[in-house]
């Protein structure tokens, strides 16, 4: 076990991404209530963002020389890994407060960790990006947790 | 809240993902993932059936699921996803989900989410928490 990660790859681990600030405006809640089916009137009308709203509002605006020939960014913050296949992960999110539009919202992402696991078809390698959403005056609006897994 | 018992189901919707839902909810991202879009590189170079429903919007439902059923009642303390298994535009899934357990103490019920596919299969399992007032 831990064959695949290096110390140099393993020293990555704490390393942030300089921080991301995005003012709220209920244009952009409306467009992402109706493509996500929504049925709730106040989110709908925009005067609250929905619980998956962030997503959305820190997606990474790359240019399109950043972007893979699949369309992906190709997130720089990220170091290389030795596996390259994404397969599917995980996303556990702790809510302080609703945002609403109007909000200036910081979101400060963090490589919170880096394992190995063994999989049925070989070594899997998992990374956990932990992302902090706060407003300008500090206050803790929500924690992201995500894990990726790589074979 | 003193109603809240574990095993209460939440209620299920249907959700049938088409090509234009897509497009807007990548749209809505800025999300140029060519399997969310382009359909002849999705299927004869990624190999995939159909135009692959982006996994952030299953764990959208869920979301939706839990706010539907507390209808202002409560609010959403933390939840969680992950995506297990692709869903393709067209296909019929389900939302819905369980109560697991109730405390009348602190208000907060934690609840067991899904998304299932034609196939009766849990592709998007999650799981929240929600905080009723108490009294």
């Amino acid at each position: 076990m831990g064959t695949l990660l290096t110390p140099e790859l393993l020293s990555n681990i704490g390393k942030s991404a300089p921080p991301k600030k995005e003012l709220v405006t209920r244009r952009e809640i409306r467009k992402y209530s109706i493509a996500t089916g929504q049925r709730q009137e106040k989110f709908l009308t925009g005067d609250e963002a929905p619980p998956m709203f962030h997503i959305a509002l820190f997606w990474g605006i790359a240019e399109m020389d950043q972007l893979s020939p699949d369309g992906v960014f190709i997130d720089s913050f990220l170091p290389e890994f030795p596996l390259k296949r994404a397969m599917a992960g995980g996303w556990k999110i702790d809510y302080h407060r609703p945002v609403y539009p109007g909000d200036v919202l910081i979101a400060k992402r963090t490589l919170t960790a880096i394992y190995e696991k063994k999989g049925s078809q070989g070594p899997l390698i998992f990374y956990e990006i932990t992302t902090e959403v706060e407003s300008e005056s500090g206050e803790t609006i929500l924690t992201e947790k995500t894990t990726r897994i790589l074979r | 809240m003193v109603n809240i018992r574990p095993g209460d189901p939440l209620p299920e919707r249907q959700y049938v993902c088409d090509s234009i839902q897509l497009f807007l909810y990548n749209a809505a991202l800025w999300n140029a993932h060519r399997i969310h879009f382009d359909y002849p590189y999705t299927t004869e170079i990624e190999g995939y059936p159909g135009l692959v429903v982006a996994g952030p919007l299953m764990g959208d439902w869920l979301t939706q699921c839990v706010l539907d059923w507390l209808d202002e009642e409560g609010t959403l303390v933390s939840f969680e996803y992950s995506n297990r298994k692709a869903a393709f535009t067209g296909d019929e899934l389900r939302s819905g989900g369980k109560v697991i357990s109730s405390d009348p103490e602190t208000g907060e019920v934690k609840l067991d989410l899904h998304i299932k596919n034609e196939a009766d299969e849990v592709i998007t399992p999650g799981k929240a928490t929600v905080r009723f007032p108490v009294a």
